[in-house]
């Protein structure tokens, strides 16, 4: 089996749903920018992380592409400008993640001119040190475009072993979002030439893209890029089945080499790195042009839109001016969602702002997401267990979950549920059972987090007790000596020589009060 | 525009609870029918009985225990429950067998322990095996299929003789009942006469007991339905009469003197439905698909040694009941590897 190639032979992985597509509705008219809105809201946080070091202040003038912050290890991502303009604020508002809540956002009044910053491009990226691409797509801002929002650098430079293969993930698997599809159509020469850029990176030597067997005019413009940027011949092209969450990493690692990403480990130590492909046209365009990641991509969609379509829209754009753009709303909107409907977030407000991981907006009316059923006793009926792609028991996760037993949930595997959804989709009863597993996790992960905590207050209590006790039984002795002497009635003399041999000993070294 | 906040999916579920039941009991409604047409009406009073006496008890249990009717009542939970329950009784047993049964189904069995979802065992099963030790008597009285009566009983005799418990004069039960063709197997083969031999009694049809084999064919048409529209899994069906097969060819072919063949296994009593419906019960059942293929030999095995060794002419009440209890077991034995485990 190691001997076949990524994606040379296919493999199914267990469960996953066929799901109707509903893709085709965004993709009918070309790609479109939205105004320029009135403000851009740009979060701090775009990526999975800690946030990096600001370098603006309110008030300040700032060029389109002028780094905001810094980053300062590979785990923090720096944000750009958007656009030229002012910043005008630092302040809260609302953002996707935790759903209803605020974040620090640089406000930006954009001055409509569009002045770009000085940019550097890198000359020969075909002769540069890997490193130094690396570091260029770091200071470029690069985060995981699928939606997850990893640091990409952090992904591209590990201790771990050789990577051999690079695979581009053109699957997205959930309905309504489009917006690879999108760029494969429209960009597809800048994916194959940020996967040669990314490849070079990693140091692998081939790169595969996957993409779905049911997209549009995809396996046309891609081999179209293929013929004109690969001429060393390191492409494939894989259509995979569309089954959802096909798309999912671990799922289409699967799909392609048939092996399992470890519980405790990531493609890497398989050989292998998954990006996507928006990520490696925005390396592409980091490398080459020396643009910084300002903006993206964005499927507004759902049947509660006018007119769906995909929008190419500055980073901090709100979520308000994409539905505008989309023609506005349609019937009795009552949810949006960022992402897909199987996995995607529910917004609390439609002022939250697009962000490196924004794919796709739903737009759901109140008929679309009705529940006309209570949420009955789970039944045992066992669906959720055909359909899980991680082969977890569903139901008893659900089980142990309810009754507070989280331990148990823990040793049943909770935490590699990937929560993409199928199993609360297929629940006759109703079952809210993502809901469950994300309410259990952040509990365990509490927990973790507590029980670290508790032990080290435990650890510092007990050497603070033994020190004080025995601080105590020094002084005891000490007394009893000092007792001991005068009952024996200690004459001058010795006392003397005793306050001799004391001054001697401390002179010769450290002694235990010395020592403290 | 006011936004809701619910966790996703964001699609409304595609499956209900009772859309589940409802599916289960349209795929009886062919086995029904054969029954009504080889032993007449009785089939159809016992299923009302028992369904009206499981929504009065289910009604009742839910109020005492403080929980909403309506998507309980209408779940059709109870209702599967006292169908399956009355296709396992006798088409003229009196109607407090089903009072009684149903008692120890949604009473005992179901709300006792914590209402739908909660129970341990097969609430169908339960009642079975409560009124087959109370009332042997009752449960043995069955009709002879319509080729080899003097007559089925109408509407109006069936009502009678349920109701009041005996017969319209102008009919009797020397001439109507008949053994079933397990319970001629079992006291044959008892009184050392061989198989070949028993089996020449009319009763007995092409492969199984008359009349019984048809029935038999359509439970397994509804089933094939469910497997169709994934209802139920094959896991179980397929693993109980695979088991029956594995153990029974070999028995026939060693001994056919003394061990009916498969076929007859199968297509008697109530294996078919059980494969299909009764041990495919997903509550009582294994949770894992493996389980579920150890569920369904575990019921198997048990049947034929209960047919062959036990008291009853039929064992599948008390093997799935014995199965019901090693559920725990065997879902803890047989745990799926997770995805990079």
């Amino acid at each position: 089996m190691h001997d076949l190639e990524v994606g040379e032979h296919l493999f199914r992985f267990p469960g996953g749903l066929k799901l109707r597509h509903h893709k085709q509705i965004a993709c009918r008219d070309p790609l479109a920018r939205p105004d320029m809105p009135e403000a851009l809201y740009l979060p701090l946080q775009q990526h999975q992380g800690p946030v990096g070091e600001l370098l603006v202040q309110p008030g300040d003038r700032v060029l389109k592409g002028q780094p905001l912050s810094r980053a300062r290890n590979d785990r923090e991502v720096p944000v750009h400008a958007p656009t030229s303009g002012t910043i005008k604020a630092i302040q809260s508002w609302p953002v996707s993640w935790p759903p209803d809540s605020e974040a620090e956002c640089l406000v930006l009044e954009p001055d409509g001119e569009e002045t770009w910053t000085e940019t550097t491009a890198v000359q020969d990226w075909r002769q540069t040190d890997p490193a130094d691409l690396i570091e260029h797509i770091r200071a470029a801002g690069l985060a995981g475009l699928g939606g997850a929002m990893f640091p990409t650098a952090a992904k591209l430079r590990g201790d771990w072993q050789q990577v051999h293969t690079l695979i581009l993930n053109g699957s997205e698997c959930e309905p309504y979002i489009s917006c690879d599809e999108m760029l494969m159509r429209e960009r597809p020469g800048a994916i194959v030439e940020g996967g040669l850029i990314l490849a070079r990176a990693l140091g692998a030597e081939r790169v595969v893209i996957a993409i779905e067997d049911q997209m549009g005019a995809v396996d046309k413009s891609l081999p179209r890029a293929l013929a004109e940027y690969d001429p060393d011949d390191i492409y494939r092209i894989v259509e995979v089945t569309t089954i959802y969450p096909e798309g999912g990493e671990k799922q289409l690692i699967q799909v392609l080499t048939g092996a399992e990403v470890p519980h405790d480990g990531l493609p890497q130590d398989l050989g292998l790195a998954c990006l996507n492909v928006g990520t490696a046209a925005a390396a592409r365009d980091a490398v080459i042009e020396g643009r910084p990641l300002i903006e993206r991509i964005v499927t507004v969609s759902g049947p509660g839109i006018a007119h769906p379509r995909n929008l190419v829209a500055l980073l901090g754009t709100p979520v308000r001016d994409l539905l505008a753009a989309a023609g506005g709303l349609d019937g009795d909107v009552e949810r949006l969602v960022l992402g897909g409907p199987m996995s995607g977030l529910p917004l609390a407000s439609d002022r939250i702002p697009v962000t490196k991981g924004s794919n796709c907006i739903l737009v759901l009316r109140r008929e679309d997401t009705r529940r006309d059923q209570p949420v009955m006793p789970c039944i045992n009926c066992g669906e959720c267990v055909r359909v899980c792609p991680a082969n977890l028991l569903p139901q008893e996760l659900f089980k142990y979950l309810q009754a507070e037993a989280y331990e148990e949930a823990d040793s049943l595997d909770l935490f590699d549920c990937i929560e993409c959804g199928c199993c609360a989709h297929v629940c006759p009863s109703h079952i809210p059972l993502v809901d469950w597993y994300r309410h259990g996790k952040g509990v365990l992960r509490e927990r973790g987090i507590e029980d670290a905590r508790a032990q080290k207050a435990r650890q510092r209590f007990e050497a603070r007790e033994k020190r004080l006790s025995e601080e105590k039984e020094q002084l005891r002795r000490r007394r009893e000596q000092r007792e001991e002497k005068l009952k024996s009635g200690g004459d001058a003399k010795s006392e003397v020589q005793a306050a001799i041999e004391r001054a001697r000993s401390k002179s010769a070294g450290p002694d235990k009060e010395g020592d403290r | 525009m006011k936004l809701t906040l619910a966790g996703p999916p964001h699609f409304p579920p595609i499956n209900t609870v009772s859309g589940v039941m409802k599916q289960v009991l349209y795929a009886l409604v062919p086995g029904i029918a054969a029954h009504v047409w080889f032993f007449g009406f009785g089939i159809l009073f016992q299923i009302a009985l028992a369904v009206g006496f499981a929504l009065a008890l289910e009604a009742a249990m839910l109020r005492l225990r403080d929980r909403p009717l309506k998507p309980f009542l209408t779940d059709y939970s109870a209702v599967v429950t006292a169908v399956l329950f009355a296709l396992c009784m006798p088409p003229l047993a009196p109607w407090w067998i089903a009072l009684t049964g149903m008692v120890f189904a949604i009473v005992v069995a179901k709300h006792f322990y914590g209402g739908l979802g909660h129970n341990l065992f097969n609430p169908a099963m339960v009642g079975f095996a409560a009124v087959i030790v109370a009332f042997p008597l009752d449960l043995s009285q069955w009709l002879a299929p319509r080729q080899l009566s003097p007559g089925l009983p109408g509407l109006w005799q069936t009502a009678q003789a349920i109701f009041t418990g005996s017969l319209p004069e102008t009919l009797s039960w020397d001439a109507l009942s008949q053994a079933t063709p397990l319970d001629a197997l079992k006291t044959g083969v008892a009184e050392n006469r061989l198989v070949t031999e028993i089996r020449d009694a009319p009763i007995f049809g092409d492969f199984g007991g008359l009349g019984w084999e048809w029935i038999a064919n359509f439970y397994a048409l509804g089933g094939f339905w469910l497997l169709y529209r994934r209802v139920i899994s094959w896991h179980v069906p397929v693993a109980l009469l695979a088991t029956v097969v594995v153990i029974t060819v070999p028995m026939w072919l060693m001994g056919p003197d003394i061990n009916p063949s498969p076929m007859q296994h199968i297509f008697s009593g109530a294996l078919v439905l059980a494969a299909f419906f009764i041990a495919t019960d997903p509550v009582s059942g294994c949770s894992t698909m493996k389980g579920r293929l150890v569920f369904g030999a575990g019921v198997a095995i048990l049947t034929l040694a209960i047919r062959r060794f036990g008291g009853y002419p039929d064992g599948v009440a008390f093997a799935v009941l014995l199965m019901n209890m090693a559920v725990p077991l065997i879902d803890r034995l047989t745990r799926p590897r997770t995805y990079g485990h």
